[in-house]
């Protein structure tokens, strides 16, 4: 593929943001559908040329090389800007491409009639661009910029309804948040930088990614240093992808239109720190502990994230920390070295992430509200939305033959293979998915149950929270809603079969994105081995949530009302998820923030910055007042001193010289 | 005659120049000053295109005929030059004086202080 198509990858919806700020948006109006035309158009255009970019970097076997163009040149210092393709990028465009045009044909319908109509779909295209920016970055500064524009694009998406405190407030969080992760990014980077004198010996740049791949390679990183700049990458990584105890600000983003919460759960956002670690997946092999980490931490997340789903009533929040204990999933397979697994599982949750989000805006439309003790009965209104909702739920759930399965089953058995063969850190964390998957088929059902099923509890008309613009109609959305929604369900019931089947399945052959992300230099990607019994035990235990719910939101065998106050200490914990708001409200900002660290920077703003400062005007201001006194207005003092001036200059030369 | 006796002079004249331009009152009297401080200078470069050109002309029997004519009058055209400009100056200064003391009836210099401080 040339040069340029591939750049066009990047500056179609850049350029459909422009278009849409700068002309669109002053000529048309803020409710102008053009916008949302361009928008499908320019991101349609760049799926079709991700589509190209992963074909023919199939047929050029991960081999795709581009020139690099100088952007900065200072001196020894130069900066050239360039795209690396290969599989983990061509896969990465695939997903956030395609997800990002679904949730753009989805936003026609669900933002209409917004007064932000245009600015919606101006920040979803500058989002995707920066995410595609960042995909296809060949070195560390071109990622880290396109990093930050990402970090702006959730802020201004999560922050979309500006007026609304809490949309305002989310969106905060969620930049201060991951603007405070980043900060460990870019130390990393520093790191690697001030590091880097063995990779200028050989010709190689410290900052471009096949170069620290080659370094690897080479052996030109040392343990030591290879551990800090993983952690520094990692820190980056878990706030991005929302790990433990980063994890907040993402239910919180809640706030946000549904369309950009499916499209920073599903593709952009928090796919991105993954996508990182899974980029310099190489630097992290060199050091254990960095890997340990990583691995301890997805663990952690997944099943930590996984038990406050449990408890939500809202709707987005249970698929918010289902999407934070995907992630953790995801994290934990890289952790355990599972490359291809991690990738794999990205690229199916994508997929069902998406179309559960969009699913759940779907009901939202109808309901008016997200709060599920509300909904009920919606089976018969939204068919569609129920049948895909279903397969969303099942695929998430991990259930045989759907996407999901085959990823998580494929991360499980990693992690258990691994966990035999005596590394105990697998074997906790495999035990920590096990439990996690459990708890995931468990609260995927209670959310299908509570909303589809039963009786109708009134929607917007009872909910005291709910910001409904149009009474509660139940009826099926429209068109350009429920069409993304039947699209996604394709790859969320086939996706995860086709892509890295067990089996050659014709023309495509079997694990072929194991064997494709293969080509990547320096990542060497397991093959799996499909082993009946752990997929037999994770679909058991999928089974086992699932007939839970079904127990307890049916059959009302174990009533969900009794529940909560039999185990209320269990369930307040849960249900005010861990405390961690107020933990970092109340110690973090308030006590070590506010009293700790703001105040003694105060006190050294106030009693040293300021005092100096204010020293200097003074000493300015009283030196002049002095000298101002032999300005005495006297011409004739003045000749009197040049001329005294002058003689002892003579004098000095005279005497002296 | 030597070269010495005018530098004296003009040493002399120029001293009580500026004594007359740093300690009289009167404005007019200050340009009296100057005045002599002109002709002094005056003095000394018409002296030493006479006592120290030839003699530098001689030691350097490169310089050329052109040159040598250049050299010889710089000094005497640079003293017309002088009185040209010395006259234009008491001109502009007598205006000067005029209007100041149309404006406050005093032509001491000691009362011209508006920028003091």
């Amino acid at each position: 593929m040339p040069e340029v198509a591939a750049w066009l990858i990047l500056f179609l919806p850049l350029a459909s943001f422009a278009l849409i700020s700068l002309v669109i948006r002053p000529i048309r109006g803020a409710e102008s559908q053009t916008a949302a035309y361009v928008t499908i158009m320019a991101i349609g255009l760049t799926f079709a040329l991700s589509i190209w970019a992963l074909v023919s970097t199939v047929s050029a076997h991960g081999e795709s090389h581009y020139p690099v163009h100088t952007w900065i040149s200072a001196g020894e210092f130069e900066f050239a800007v360039g795209i690396l393709m290969d599989p983990l990028t061509a896969i990465m465009l695939v997903v956030v491409s395609g997800v990002s045009l679904m949730v753009q044909i989805y936003s026609v319908g669900y933002m209409h009639g917004d007064s932000g109509y245009a600015r919606y779909f101006a920040y979803m295209s500058l989002f995707t661009s920066a995410m595609l920016g960042l995909i296809l970055a060949n070195n560390l500064i071109q990622m880290f910029v396109f990093w930050e524009l990402v970090g702006l694009g959730s802020y201004l998406l999560i922050g979309f309804w500006f007026d609304r405190p809490a949309a305002a407030a989310a969106a905060k969080k969620a930049f201060i948040i991951t603007r405070f992760a980043d900060f460990g990014f870019l130390l990393g980077i520093l790191f690697l930088f001030f590091n880097g004198d063995a990779f200028a010996a050989q010709g190689l740049n410290v900052f471009v990614v096949t170069d620290i791949y080659k370094g690897v390679e080479l052996g030109l990183l040392t343990i030591g240093v290879a551990q800090w700049v993983a952690l520094g990458i990692f820190a980056g990584a878990m706030g991005k992808s929302a790990q433990f105890p980063l994890h907040t600000w993402l239910p919180d983003a809640m706030e946000g239109p549904t369309p950009v919460s499916a499209l920073i759960h599903a593709a952009t956002m928090v796919a991105a720190g993954v996508f990182l670690v899974a980029r310099f997946f190489p630097v992290f092999e060199l050091s254990l502990v960095a890997m340990n980490t990583v691995a301890i931490i997805g663990g952690i997340t997944a099943i930590f994230a996984a038990s406050m789903g449990l408890v939500m009533n809202d709707i987005k929040r249970v698929l918010a920390y289902s999407t934070v204990s995907q992630l953790g999933y995801m994290m934990l397979a890289l952790g355990t070295g599972a490359y291809g697994a991690a990738i794999f599982h990205l690229f199916t949750h994508a997929f069902f992430k998406a179309l559960l989000f969009l699913g759940s805006g779907s009901v939202n439309h109808a309901t008016g509200t997200f709060d599920m003790r509300y909904m009920g009965g919606l089976r018969t209104a939204m068919p569609w939305t129920y049948i895909t909702f279903i397969i969303g739920s099942l695929s998430l759930a991990g259930i045989v033959p759907l996407a999901g399965f085959w990823s998580k089953d494929e991360i499980l058995t990693h992690a258990f293979n691994r966990g035999v063969n005596g590394d105990t850190i697998s074997m906790v964390v495999f035990l920590l998915a096990l439990i996690a998957a459990f708890m995931t088929a468990f609260y995927m059902f209670r959310a299908v149950f509570m909303t589809f099923h039963g009786n109708f509890k009134g929607g917007a008309e009872r909910d005291p929270d709910a910001h409904a613009e149009h009474p509660v109609h139940l009826e099926e959305s429209p068109k350009s809603m429920t069409l993304p929604l039947i699209i996604l369900a394709v790859p969320a019931i086939v996706a995860g079969f086709l892509a890295n089947s067990i089996f050659d399945l014709g023309v495509i052959p079997g694990h072929w994105m194991s064997h494709f992300l293969d080509y990547i230099p320096s990542v060497h990607v397991e093959t799996a081995v499909f082993s009946v019994g752990i997929a037999a035990l994770s679909s058991v235990v999928a089974l086992l949530g699932m007939g839970m719910a079904y127990l307890m939101y049916i059959r009302r065998v174990i009533s969900p009302e009794d529940m909560p106050n039999a185990l209320r200490p269990v369930h307040t914990l849960l249900y005010r998820k861990y405390f961690m708001d107020e933990l970092y409200e109340t110690v973090v900002v308030r006590h070590v923030f506010y009293s700790g660290i703001c105040y003694a920077l105060d006190w050294v703003d106030k009693s040293i910055v300021d005092k100096i400062v204010n020293f200097c005007g003074w000493l300015g201001a009283n030196t002049g007042t002095a000298i101002r006194q032999v300005q005495t207005g006297q011409m004739q003092a003045y000749g009197m001193g040049i001329s005294v001036g002058i003689l002892i200059i003579f004098a000095i030369f005279l005497f002296l010289g | 005659m030597s070269l010495e006796n005018f530098l004296v002079v003009a040493a002399i004249i120029f001293a009580i120049g500026l004594y007359g331009a740093i300690t009289k009152q009167n404005a007019i009297a200050v340009l009296m000053s100057l005045e002599l401080m002109f002709n002094a200078v005056n003095i000394s470069a018409v002296a030493m295109s006479r006592y120290i050109v030839p003699v530098s002309i001689a030691q350097n029997p490169q310089t050329g005929a052109d040159q040598a004519v250049q050299f010889l009058l710089t000094g005497q055209v640079f003293t017309v030059f002088i009185i040209t400009v010395a006259a234009a100056e008491v001109a502009l200064g007598l205006a000067i004086v005029l209007s100041i003391f149309r404006q406050r009836a005093s032509i001491f210099v000691s009362d011209a202080a508006e920028l003091k401080n």
